[in-house]
Parts: structure tokens; sequence; C-alpha cells
């Protein structure tokens, strides 16, 4: 019955060597996928690569539908899998500004560190602005508080927030997943490519 | 006297420059997907939370702070805050332990796929200083906004769709809606 370590089935240290475990398996993942090309991630926005769409789309609805069929099993107890809170204007204002930052500095957090350990020096140079980045809201925390607590809405699903069910729901992520791969394959063709 | 001269020639082992060893190509997109998400399921099934990198920034930030500027870690509100809810050292963190297996995940693909190599990527339309200075700068904005938004793109977006979390579609839709909107401005930094 999981998940595991909240449970206690598996003890603190046990989930720690798991974390490290899981990070070599995304990590892994992330560089074959070839997210460690800043120019490969930022080929999204312009429609020459866009793997960013299929990996992160064909991830997101393995993982849902997974979790919904564990919990169907009775493998997994829903109530205990975190689901992130939702504070409407934080969401929205903090989206913009790492938007800007995708397009700006060409990695995200986490794909920064899968260029950095194959050497790409742009993506030290982001890890860098990143340090730089959490410590100047963590020092002006004070003025951006009320912002960051504003409109607090707790931990809604989607699916409860539109009263669906989460299988239905699961099928419509599914049918716009597959509508974006369409696309995707689509603007591979129109724009032109090279590989990085 | 007649001097014999001998000439030797080495062949190279490997006459090919660097450069020219060939890469392997990236995974199918769709199957690393597949994998990606199982990496996701797995993390949720074990420890009943999602990936991310953000969270593990923010835990080395606040014990940078806490070890060269204690009393203004004790009184300034951030840290105030993270320390009433976390009792332990930031370091002794989920995430943080996560983060080195990416780091090392990274590269041992890297290794096994021929792509360890010190580089500046950029668009020949521009110099290696301005895609540094570009990188540094969406880095900044990148961390500040995900402490904002609770989460960057692998711990809002991706871990929060795969629990059909609202806040994780809005950020989700937030961050690629204004790399698009954006994307014509900044165009010469990619092609």
């Amino acid at each position: 019955m999981g998940p595991l370590a909240p449970y206690e089935i598996i003890s603190e240290s046990s989930n720690f060597l798991f974390a490290f475990l899981i990070g070599i398996g995304f990590g892994f993942v992330l560089e074959q996928a070839g997210f460690s090309s800043s120019r490969k991630l930022a080929g999204v926005f312009y429609g020459y690569d866009m793997v960013v769409v299929k990996v992160f789309f064909t991830g997101a609805i393995t993982a849902m539908l997974g979790l919904l069929f564990f919990s169907l099993f009775g493998w997994v107890d829903l109530d205990l899998v975190y689901v992130n809170e939702t504070f409407l204007w934080s969401s929205i204002v903090g989206g913009v500004i790492m938007g800007l930052g995708f397009i700006m500095g060409g990695y995200c957090p986490g794909t920064s560190f899968c260029g950095a350990s194959i050497g790409k020096i742009d993506a030290l140079f982001f890890i860098g602005g990143l340090f730089i980045g959490v410590l100047i809201f963590t020092e002006g925390y004070p003025l951006w508080e009320g912002l960051y607590k504003a409109e607090n809405m707790g931990a809604p699903k989607i699916s409860t927030w539109f009263g669906l069910s989460d299988g239905f729901f699961a099928l419509l992520v599914i049918f716009m997943a597959v509508a974006m791969f369409w696309i995707a394959e689509w603007a591979e063709k129109k724009f032109p490519r090279e590989e990085y | 006297m007649q001097v014999r001269q001998v000439v030797i020639c080495i062949k190279p082992f490997n006459d090919k420059p660097m450069e020219k060893v060939k890469k392997m190509k990236y995974m199918n997109p769709y199957i690393a997907g597949v994998l990606l998400g199982l990496v996701l399921l797995a993390a949720n099934f074990i420890a009943g939370r999602g990936l991310g990198l953000s969270g593990a920034v923010k835990s080395a930030v606040i014990s940078a702070v806490q070890t060269v500027a204690p009393s203004h870690a004790e009184n300034a509100s951030f840290y105030k805050e993270y320390k009433a809810q976390h009792s332990e050292s930031p370091l002794k963190n989920w995430l943080v332990f996560q983060m080195l297996g990416v780091i090392v995940g990274a590269f041992v693909s890297g290794v096994i796929s021929r792509r360890i190599t010190w580089k500046v990527e950029h668009s020949p339309k521009i110099t290696s200083r301005k895609r540094l200075v570009f990188a540094v700068m969406g880095g900044i904005l990148f961390g500040f906004g995900s402490q904002l938004g609770r989460g960057c793109t692998s711990g809002a977006a991706l871990s929060g769709m795969a629990v059909m979390s609202l806040g994780g579609f809005i950020t989700m839709m937030a961050i690629f809606g204004t790399g698009f909107a954006m994307a014509y401005f900044f165009r010469k930094l990619w092609i």
C-alpha cells in the first residue's frame, strides 16, 4: 500500500536514498531526450523542435494514468499524495515571470542542471542566476508576501473544480495531449530544423 | 659519413578530430516521455510527492544564508517562517537528494551518448557573451518566479498536472503562454 513514505513503510533515510535514485532516473531521461540543450528546448516556442511538448505531455499523462490505476487497484492512497496548493495570483504572476525567464535563458531549473552536468557553460550561468533570483525572493520577502499569500484556494484538483470525475478529466487531458502531438508533428515539418 | 634519416610516422589511433566523433542521437521523445512519467509515478508512489528542482535551490540558498549570516537568518521574515515549518537542516530535504541524483543521472547519460563537452550553446547570430548574459538574466527571473509560483516546470507544472492540481495547470499555462507571447521579441537568441 502506497505511498510508502507517508505510510511509514520505509524509513526517512530510505526515502532519501530513493530520492537520489529517482533523481538519477529523472536526470538520465531528461538528458537522453535532449533537454540538456537550450536551443532544443527553446525550439518549442518557434516550432522547429517540439520535443518539450512531446516529452512533457507524454510524461504527465503516463504519471496521471498510473496514479489513477494504482488507486483503482488499491496500491496507493491518493489522499496521502501531495497535491500542489493553489494561490491564484502568485501562480499566474510567478508563471509569467518563469515564462520570461525560459525564453531569455533557454532553460528551466531541471534542464539547466542536466545541461550543466554534460558541460554546458550557459547552463552553469543560468544556475548562477537561479541562486540570485531565489535570494532576491527570500531577501525581499516582505515586499511580495502579500501577493505570495493572496487568494489561497487550498489544494483543489482541477477535476473537482469543474465537477468532473478524475477519470473523465484524465480522458480530456489525453485528447488535449493527442491534439498537441498532432500540432507538434505538423510544426516540425513546417519549420526548418537542425540537430543540436 | 652519411647520416641516415629515419622518419617514423605514427598514425594516430583515432585520426578523426574530437568534434567528428559521432554523437548518439536523442531518444524518441514519446518513449522518453513514458519513462519520465514512470519516474514521476515512482516518486509519487514511494515518497507521496512529485519531482522538483527549484525547491532544492531554495534549500541551498537558505542553508547558505544561515551559514554566512546567522543573525540575519534569525531575524528576516522569510527564514523565520521557513524555520517555523522545518525543524531540521534545510539540506536534509527530499528534493536536495533528488537534485544530486539528477546531476549524476544526466552525467551518466551524457557519457553513454558521448555528449560531455565544455560548450556555450548559442545561435550563430549572437556571441557567447550575449548568450551568457541572457542565461544569467533568465536564471534570475526563473529563480524568482519559481519561489513566487511555488514550484518550477517540474515541481508545479509537470508534477502538478500528474496529480491534477489546479495551481499546477495555471502555472503551466502561464509559463508556456508567456514563452509563446514573448518568443517574437527574443527570436534572435534562438533562430
